[in-house]
């Protein structure tokens, strides 16, 4: 068996690379669809700011998918390099998914290439009609790589004899048992992102007052960015509801993490926050008998703990269940500052500036629900690469040299995560220019 | 070998020759904006970032498809490559991601020179480094043991930079319609492929010494075929190029990689990785090779009438700038 720091230092950097990737793929998939509204408005009403709207997005867009395409090109080694025993056995059940997903990316790269640079070779719909199958195969790229996840969740499609992997179904792994529910939600966590992010960027603006002259874009922005957000969040909560009884009935270990709930009990409660020890949580805001009710609709209803779980085979419970509160409670604040705003924006209220700075916060907040989702899935599967298939340390590369890998990797996110930051920001502020302005600004004039 | 099997292996194969390519295209356009010298410096560089900006996230998905191609249906062998190969592999990937980051950051950050002038060092040193470590990992791969250090190996990862800079100087040869430009470009292209030639035949005579079971299969009856008409055919670039011929050159240097590949990976086969894996040992379970292909097949319906519109749209001949 590898030894543990080898293990450490894998799960380290897979978990960093993840990390920084879903935070550029979740505004792959949302930001064409805001970049396909707002050209299509310029397109219909002709207003100059929906055109700079269109632009400013397309941007960031451009930027942001090209740190997104190779941060998951690392992750696409790095499954291989850092897991080479998982993808021995689970290559042949999950090649499907990720297969189809190359040809997503394909249609994604392809289209982004003749929207970016296709300002003055298309008519303006042929342009505007570009950006549709990149909204659409970014959702799906997101999908098909979730089936993955929800196949490590609940491995199926096979059977195991004498050490191997026989009678092999792809197309059954390919739809493991959550697979609708995860891709839902994982879909709706990338319009959340998408939605909070720039309306975020679009309420700083105005309450800096650093876009005095393009206020009306921003104002613009803001809108059609917390349009997407208001319908996404109120779906959001409904899909991780329908999880987490999932998780109740299907994955009793991860759902005892997540909650804390060390004893099998009738009229369990729910416990938020709290100190968690080896065997109870000291501390913890308890909801009495609210975890039956939410698992069963019935408040007396027994709900499975941790005793019930073998010692070993325990997920890292503190880091689940912190991990599952700060996404719960991060999702909450979203969904309070989206009905407020809704109820402004019905009202025809002017937006006060406590409302915007509430938005603002909401940019970075949906990130964190977003990076806390995945490390409950990832710590709630634990001891597990794929449940009950194989364990983590035993999926491990035995290649040597990983931690001087893992510092160079971390290194690189560093500098493209600050250089990123810096051409947004340019971005933002110089709306005007860029790299290839000349001929795009050829085209806006004859516009 | 069954039949879903030799597909598979055929579509691999054919998944790395795009790779090379049209990724080496990329990588070798990189090569020589960080060569570009003389009074059109900053010319010869529009041209790269032109030709390069609209494609090169399509042309890098199919690194994309050859790793999940691996993985899917050569599994043991994946494995097995990913950790042997982990620090040729590992570097390599830096040198990709680099520059992908540092090409559209050099185009974005045009108001600030320094940082433009940084990235686009970064990003020409990566375009290196990258199809360099790629060559070195399948010249070690040849090697039965993964000596990535070998000079066998490493001769492989000279070629390959080789290979790249030739393939983007014929093809930048369309992307301008300034005489001066293209003359740049056409001694480039010239220069380039005596090199691919010389430097070829490095790696075969190392592996003389070397590898001498890799150099028998090499000089086999199949493989001294496609290495033979593989050096006619970069004669046949040199001409075409000479001539302004350059759609036809563009042919002549396609139809080159593929001889290259062709002997190469027909030299080792039935061997996927000599001395560890064939390709029926390693080969995934029907069923994953048949849902592979069927997966295949539905995603070209859409991919090639996508790609056909890419290249229509931004690589028709040049026009007037
Ligand atoms: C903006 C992002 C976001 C928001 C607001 C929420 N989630 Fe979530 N959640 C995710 C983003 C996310 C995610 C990152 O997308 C995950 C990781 C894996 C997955 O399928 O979705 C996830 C996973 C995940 C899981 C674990 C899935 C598993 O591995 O079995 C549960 C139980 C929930 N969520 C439940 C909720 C509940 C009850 C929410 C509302 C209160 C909620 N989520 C809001
Ligand atoms: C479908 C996509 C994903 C796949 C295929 C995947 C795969 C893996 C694998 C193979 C490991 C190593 C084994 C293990 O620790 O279980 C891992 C670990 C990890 N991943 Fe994921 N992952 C995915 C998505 C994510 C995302 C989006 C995040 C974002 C935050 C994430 C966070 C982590 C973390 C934190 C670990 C380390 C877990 C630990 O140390 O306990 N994963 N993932
Ligand atoms: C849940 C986790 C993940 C989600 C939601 C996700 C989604 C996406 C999306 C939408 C994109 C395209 C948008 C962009 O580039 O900005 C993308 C790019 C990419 N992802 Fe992920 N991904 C996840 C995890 C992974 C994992 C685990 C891998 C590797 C095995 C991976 C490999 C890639 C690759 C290779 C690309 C680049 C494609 C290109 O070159 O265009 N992703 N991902």
């Amino acid at each position: 068996m590898p030894s543990m720091d080898h293990v450490i230092a894998a799960r380290t950097q897979m978990g960093t690379s993840l990390a920084f990737h879903i935070v550029f793929a979740a505004l792959g998939v949302g930001l064409p669809l805001l970049v396909f509204i707002a050209e299509g408005l310029w397109l219909r009403t002709k207003r100059q700011a929906y055109y700079d709207l269109a632009r400013t997005w397309a941007k960031g867009m451009a930027i942001l998918f090209a740190v997104g395409a190779v941060s998951g090109t690392i992750l696409s080694f790095e499954l291989g390099l850092l897991w080479p025993q998982f993808m021995k056995y689970a290559g042949p059940l999950i090649g499907l998914p990720f297969s189809l997903e190359g040809f997503a990316f394909f249609i994604e790269a392809i289209f982004i290439g003749l929207y970016l640079y296709g300002w003055d070779r298309l008519t303006p719909v042929q342009h505007w009609l570009t950006a549709l199958p990149i909204a659409v195969s970014g959702a799906i790229s997101a999908g098909f790589v979730t089936l993955v996840n929800a196949w490590m969740n609940m491995p199926t499609g096979f059977r195991f004899a004498n050490g191997q992997v026989v009678d092999v179904h792809p197309v059954v792994a390919m739809f493991a048992k959550p697979w609708l529910v995860e891709v839902l939600h994982t879909t709706i966590a990338a319009y959340v992102v998408t939605g909070f992010g720039a309306a975020a960027v679009c309420a700083f603006a105005l309450l800096r007052r650093s876009a005095e002259d393009r206020r009306e874009h921003v104002l613009a922005g803001l809108k059609i960015a917390m349009i997407v957000a208001v319908i996404a969040v109120p779906l959001q909560w409904i899909v991780g509801d329908v999880i987490a009884r999932f998780d109740s009935d299907n994955e009793p270990a991860k759902f005892a993490s997540m909650e804390a709930l060390f004893h099998t009990q009738r009229g369990a409660p729910i416990t938020i926050g709290g100190l968690v020890g080896s065997d109870e949580v000291r501390y913890a805001i308890e909801i009495p008998k609210g975890l039956s009710l939410l698992v069963a609709f019935n408040p007396n209803k027994e709900v499975s703990g941790l005793d019930r779980v073998a010692a070993d085979d325990r997920p890292p419970v503190a880091l689940t269940h912190y991990s599952f509160d700060a996404m719960v409670g991060t999702a909450s604040l979203l969904l309070l500052v989206a009905a407020v705003w809704a109820f402004f924006e019905l009202r025809k209220r002017t937006m006060t500036n406590w409302l915007l700075a509430g938005v603002a916060l909401c940019g970075p907040l949906s990130v964190v629900a977003l990076e806390a989702g995945w490390c409950v899935t990832e710590f709630g599967r634990q001891p597990w690469v794929a449940r009950g298939l194989l364990r983590t340390t035993d999926a491990v590369t035995m290649a040597p040299g990983l931690d001087i890998f893992f510092y160079v990797f971390s290194f690189v996110y560093v500098i493209l995560a600050a250089m990123c930051w810096w051409l947004l920001r340019r971005v933002g502020t110089h709306a005007h220019d860029n790299g290839h302005s000349s001929e795009h600004d050829a085209f806006a004039r004859a516009s | 070998m069954s039949t879903p099997l030799v597909v598979a292996a055929i579509v691999t194969l054919a998944g790395i020759a795009a790779y090379a390519l049209f990724g080496g295209a990329d990588f070798g356009g990189g090569v020589w904006d960080l060569l570009a010298t003389g009074p059109r410096q900053g010319l010869q560089r529009t041209t790269v970032s032109h030709a390069i900006g609209p494609v090169w996230e399509a042309n890098h998905v199919w690194l994309i498809f050859v790793i999940v191609a691996m993985f899917t249906c050569f599994p043991p062998a994946y494995a097995d490559l990913a950790t042997g190969l982990n620090a040729p592999l590992s570097i390599a990937l830096i040198g990709v991601v680099l520059r992908g980051a540092a090409f559209v950051f050099r185009n974005y950050a045009t108001d600030s020179p320094g940082l433009a002038q940084t990235w686009t060092v970064v990003f020409g040193a990566a375009s290196i480094i990258a199809p360099f470590f790629f060559g070195d990992a399948v010249g070690a791969v040849a090697t039965g043991n993964y000596a990535w250090l070998s000079p066998f190996a490493l001769s492989v990862g000279v070629f390959a930079v080789a290979l790249c800079s030739q393939a983007a100087a014929v093809f930048l040869l369309r992307e301008t319609n300034i005489p001066q430009l293209q003359a740049d470009f056409r001694r480039r292209a010239i220069r380039s492929t005596i090199a691919v030639w010389v430097l070829g035949l490095v790696p075969a005579l190392l592996a003389k010494t070397a590898e001498p079971s890799f150099f028998a299969a090499l000089t086999g009856s199949s493989a001294r075929i496609a290495i033979v008409v593989a050096m006619l055919l970069g004669i046949v670039v040199m001409l075409l190029v000479a001539r302004g011929h350059d759609m036809l050159a563009r042919v002549a240097v396609g139809a080159e990689f593929l001889a290259v590949l062709i002997g190469w990976f027909g030299a080792q086969a039935p061997n996927l990785v000599p001395g560890h894996w064939t390709l029926a040992s390693a080969a995934s379970p029907a069923s994953t090779l048949t849902a592979f292909l069927i997966a295949v097949a539905g995603g070209m319906v859409l991919l090639i009438p996508s790609l056909i519109l890419l290249f229509m749209v931004f690589k028709g001949p040049a026009r007037a700038t």
